[in-house]
Formats: structure tokens, C-alpha cells, sequence
């Protein structure tokens, strides 16, 4: 959970054991060591009823997942929950029925969507079980840390 | 000659993917198959001279649903192949922390899940709309399990306390005290949501199946007991392999498990609730028969209101054991590896969730079998498909395809255990 004071929150989202499903864990991974003190990052596993819970009351959440929308592997989704509906296609790659898209668009029915939620979405390649990322994802994942980083610096 | 096939291609509010597939031939039906892909063979060669220690922390991979009945079947299988015997104060905090296990698969299942279907949505997200009541009591007492996972499992998410043996460390009596107040305002809610159910429309559909759970003399089941059916079965976990078989089938890469010598069966909390009602506290007890719910049910569409039931069980037990706690002295029990095999079973929210461990003298794994409820239940969801479907030939081809997915939904089935991804189809021609 993100501390009550948090403004900003981070939260990866995957399955390390699903290859490049890991994407987002591991980009929340390298943020924890280079980001300022007043914000959260936080691990999950994209369970959606936990995540509505992580960003209740913070003002700027950036999430990051792997995706599977048909782009080319290693490509980077920019998504702002606010201004858009988050494609379902997007996310069915998750374990859960009740995952990211649907508590992205179950919060924005109930009110409780945060003031800004920065979905990053990065395109995998294989979701098969087994560990490691691929080529193109590990390049995505180091430029999806740079973006991040400066889109806090943008939000503060 | 009309033949027409049913399909959905993706089935939704299911954990996991998942496809079914329906063939209609002069207003019969001809071939049923639930495609489930990918079973958890790759954990099992995963785990393969991995230490014992490391396989809690690994098998809770394998779903991010109910990691804790993974966790908690692989060290009572381990524990039996050491020879080492968890009891008292530490064998409470399993069954408290399965409580919250319970508490947040059911709320989810119950409210986001399944709900949608019986009062005509398409999910969880069209039903807010109009019952935000609903959904948001769903979140609370899903929450609430997510608390109680939290701390005892140290994250609610892949717990990390897990050992062979207990725990890495235990709360103290005072770390329940906040804790347990929440958990009596949410058990007021899971009363309420007994009830609530009870009066959602069911149609009606009974079979003559088998059920079968663990069944303990003296508690209702979550980590102990013997594996009994309504037909007859009674046997311990060691024995599992003389009664029950898995086989491939063509449209599946999940094996499905039967019972040798009559085939399919049923588990999870119907097959529990059968198969141990007297268990059940007063008050769980109160609320079934207020519900409606005799000793027996054999409608599977009204396992949302025993799922509730077991919910609310959950609650009261979870008060019941943090008011009788005392923090033990020490938070796990020695263990030594020795060269054995050793098995376990326990009650995963979605039903008996049995692994088969053989490790050499340093306690490193040679070999490992994870037996997961989906794919015992995937035989019984296939002809309960024929069955229902049968009697409904005449209904619209939306209707019938919606009806059988709220079908498919009565088991809760968690495709990410038994796999990874599910698509469905049914079809006439």
C-alpha cells in the first residue's frame, strides 16, 4: 500500500514467471533505486481489486504492464486513464479475471479513478512460462524507466 | 437435418483464459470440450533440484489467486516426507491465514465475478452502474481478506512467511487487535451477503454427482483431513494415486483428473459444504438453512450463495482462532530433509489442490506432481454442459451461450492453475 501521504505512486505490474509478462515488475524494480522519497513504488501482481485499493487517495499513479495489443514487440504504450478507456485487449494476457483494464474502468465507474493514472504499456513477445525477457523488451524496459522518471518530473 | 455449434472464443470472468466449444446435431448434443491449455508441468519441471525451502515461495507462482493453498499443500507434503508434525498455535495461524484466502477469492468470485450473471450484466463494471452498493461491499470484504493475508503472509500478493515447518515469523497477540474489529464489521456484511444471494434467480439443475473434499472429525476442512466422497471414498492423501488417474485428452493440454472406477467428480465449496455441513459453525449453519440451503445441494448455480456461506464461515473462524491466539515461542518447528515422498492435500478456495514431493537426503527435489481443482472439476463441467444445454435446445443462441458461461463460472474455475489461457465456442449447424 502506498503510504496516506504518497503523491506520487508507482506500481509494476506481472509475473516474472511468465517471461516477458515480468516487464513491469522489473521496471518498478530499477525505479525503487533512483526515485525521490515521496513516492511509492509497489509490486503486484495486477489483481484488480488490490490495485484499486494501492491508488485510493494518491494524485499521480503511473503503472506499468506488459501488453499484448498485436504491435510490434518492444513497442511502448502511453495511456492516460482519464482521457481514455483503456482497450481490453490490452490486458488479456493477465491471470486475472478481474485485472488492470477492468479496475482501471470499474474505478472510473465507482468515481475513484486517481487525478492522473499514466498506464505504460509495453508490447511482449512471449508469455510462456519460463523466466527472462526477451531482446526487444529488455530495451523497452530500460526506456520505459527513462520516461517514467521524467514524467514524474513533468507531474511535480 | 439441423446441426448448429456454439461457440465463445473468450470466455470472460474466468481466472485465466479459456474456450468451450458446444456441438448441437439434430437438437442434440454431440460433443462438449472445455479447452484448457498449458497445466502447471512447467512448475513441476520447474521445481526439479530446487531445494526444499525454495518450493512455498515457487508453487505460490503458479497463481496469484490462491497462493496460499499452494503454499500450504506443499509443505504439509514435504512436512510428510520429513516426517515433521506442525500442531498447536502455528498449525492455527495456517488455517488463519487460508481464512483470508478464502475470504478475498470468494468476495472476488462472488461479487465481481459471478454476480454479473444472475442479475443480467455483462460484467462487474456495467452492474456498478446500477448496483455500486454491491460491488463496493465486494471490495470491502475482499479487502478484509487481503488484511488478514497480509499480516500473516507478510504480502497479500505472493506471500513470503510460508515455510516448511511454520513460519519465518509470527504477529503477536496485540497485531490482531485493529484487525479483528474490521473482520467483525465485515462479518455482518458476509451475513447480509448470505442473504443477499439466496434471493438471486437460480435456474433449476441437478445432478447426481459425486462430491468430494477433506473431511476432518472436528473442524470444517482448510489444511487437515481425509479425502471422502459422497460414493464411498475414503482415503488418505498418501493413497491418492490408487484411486484417481489424469489423462490427456486431444482438445486439452491440461490432464484431466477422474476417480478410476466412476470417473468424474466434483470439488470445492459445494462438495465441502456436502460433504461437511455439521463443521460449519453455528452461525455459517444459521445462515444456510435462513438461506434456504438444505444439508445437501446439488444445483451448482447455487454455489454462489454456499460460496457465501463459506465466506462468512471464514470470518467467524478467523475471529474464533484470533481470539483464542497466543503467539508461539518459536515460529516454526525444526526440520531435517531426508530422502522420502511425501504428500499433501488441502481445500484451495476452489476445491482439493493435491502435490506429491520425492527428495533426496539434502532434501533437494527429485520429482514433483501438483494435482489442481480446476482440473478434477473439468470432466463434471463438461456434462453438466451436455446436460444443461440438452434441456434448453430451444432457448436464443445468445441466451444459451450466456447461460452456459454463467455455467462454467459456477466452478470458479482458475484457468491460470490449470493453465494459462481458455477460449470458448458452441455451435449448430
Amino acid at each position: 500500500m502506498a503510504s496516506p501521504h504518497s503523491r506520487f505512486l508507482i506500481i509494476g505490474v506481472g509475473n516474472e514467471y511468465r517471461c516477458d509478462d515480468g516487464a513491469g515488475l522489473i521496471v518498478a524494480r530499477r525505479l525503487k533505486q533512483q526515485t525521490r522519497d515521496d513516492v511509492t513504488v509497489l509490486e503486484q501482481s495486477g489483481e484488480g481489486a488490490a490495485l484499486m485499493e494501492a491508488w485510493k487517495g494518491v494524485d499521480t499513479v503511473v503503472l506499468i504492464d506488459a501488453v499484448n495489443s498485436g504491435a510490434e514487440a518492444g513497442t511502448i504504450h502511453r495511456l492516460e486513464a482519464r482521457a481514455q478507456p483503456i482497450p481490453r485487449k490490452f490486458f488479456r494476457y493477465s491471470t486475472h479475471a478481474f485485472s488492470v483494464g477492468e479496475a482501471i474502468e470499474l474505478a472510473r465507474t465507482l468515481g475513484e479513478l486517481p487525478d492522473h493514472l499514466i498506464v505504460f504499456g509495453v508490447e511482449g513477445k512471449t508469455f510462456k512460462a519460463g523466466n527472462g525477457l526477451s531482446g526487444e523488451v529488455e530495451i523497452a524496459v530500460r526506456d520505459t524507466v527513462e520516461r517514467v522518471i521524467n514524467e514524474l518530473a513533468r507531474s511535480s | 437435418m439441423t446441426s448448429r455449434t456454439i461457440k465463445v472464443d473468450y470466455l470472460a470472468r474466468v481466472e485465466g483464459e479459456g474456450a468451450l466449444y458446444v456441438k448441437i446435431k439434430d437438437e442434440r448434443v454431440t460433443d462438449v470440450k472445455l479447452k484448457i491449455f498449458e497445466p502447471p508441468r512447467f512448475f513441476e519441471a520447474f521445481l526439479r533440484g530446487r531445494s526444499y525451502s525454495e518450493v512455498p515461495d515457487i508453487v505460490a507462482r503458479i497463481c496469484g489467486i490462491c497462493p496460499i493453498a499452494y503454499q500450504m499443500s506443499s509443505v504439509h507434503a514435504l512436512e510428510d516426507a520429513f516426517g515433521v508434525k506442525v500442531d498447536g498455535q502455528l498449525r492455527a495461524l495456517r488455517r488463519l491465514i487460508y481464512c483470508g484466502e478464502w475470504i478475498q477469492s470468494h468476495a472476488l468470485h462472488i461479487f465481481l465475478l459471478h454476480a454479473p450473471d444472475f442479475l443480467g450484466y455483462e460484467d462487474a463494471i456495467q452492474m456498478a452502474k446500477d448496483h455500486s452498493d454491491i460491488v463496493q461491499r465486494g471490495l470491502r470484504l475482499k479487502k478484509t481478506g487481503n488484511e488478514l493475508l497480509a499480516l500473516i503472509g507478510g504480502r497479500e500478493i505472493h506471500p513470503i512467511n510460508v515455510r516448511i515447518g511454520g513460519f519465518y515469523k509470527v504477529p503477536a497477540k496485540r497485531d490482531f487487535t485493529e484487525l479483528r474489529e474490521r473482520l467483525l464489521r465485515a462479518r455482518d456484511e458476509a451475513r447480509d451477503t448470505v442473504r443477499w444471494a439466496a434471493r438471486l434467480p437460480f435456474p433449476e439443475f441437478e445432478q447426481d454427482y459425486e462430491f468430494v473434499a477433506l473431511s476432518h472429525p472436528h473442524e470444517y476442512p482448510f489444511n487437515e483431513g481425509r479425502l471422502v466422497s459422497n460414493k464411498g471414498l475414503n482415503i488418505s492423501a498418501q493413497e491418492f494415486d490408487e484411486h484417481f488417474t489424469e489423462e490427456h485428452v486431444a482438445h486439452s493440454n491440461a490432464l484431466h483428473c477422474t476417480l478410476k472406477t466412476r470417473g468424474a467428480y466434483f470439488v470445492g465449496p459445494m462438495a465441502r459444504y456436502n460433504l461437511n455441513f455439521d463443521s460449519l459453525s453455528p452461525l455459517a449453519k444459521e445462515a444456510a438453512r435462513e438461506a434456504g440451503l438444505s444439508e445437501t445441494c446439488r444445483n451448482p448455480f447455487q454455489s454462489i450463495i454456499i460460496r457465501s456461506v463459506e465466506m462468512l464461515y471464514a470470518f467467524d473462524e478467523a475471529i474464533r482462532i484470533i481470539d483464542e491466539y497466543a503467539m508461539p515461542e518459536a515460529p516454526a518447528v525444526e526440520v531435517t530433509p531426508r530422502a522420502a515422498t511425501g504428500f499433501g492435500c488441502t481445500e484451495a478456495p476452489r476445491g482439493a489442490l493435491w502435490h506429491r514431493y520425492r527428495t533426496d537426503e539434502q532434501g533437494l527435489i527429485l520429482d514433483a506432481k501438483i494435482v489442481p481443482p480446476t482440473s478434477q472439476n473439468q470432466k463434471t463441467i463438461e456434462n453438466d454442459l451436455r446436460a444443461f444445454v440438452s434441456g434448453r435446445l430451444l432457448l436464443k443462441k445468445e441466451e444459451l451461450t450466456w447461460q452456459c458461461e454463467q455455467a462454467v463460472r459456477n466452478y470458479d474455475p482458475c484457468i491460470s492453475c490449470a493453465t494459462h489461457f481458455l477460449r470458448m465456442e458452441i455451435e449448430r449447424e
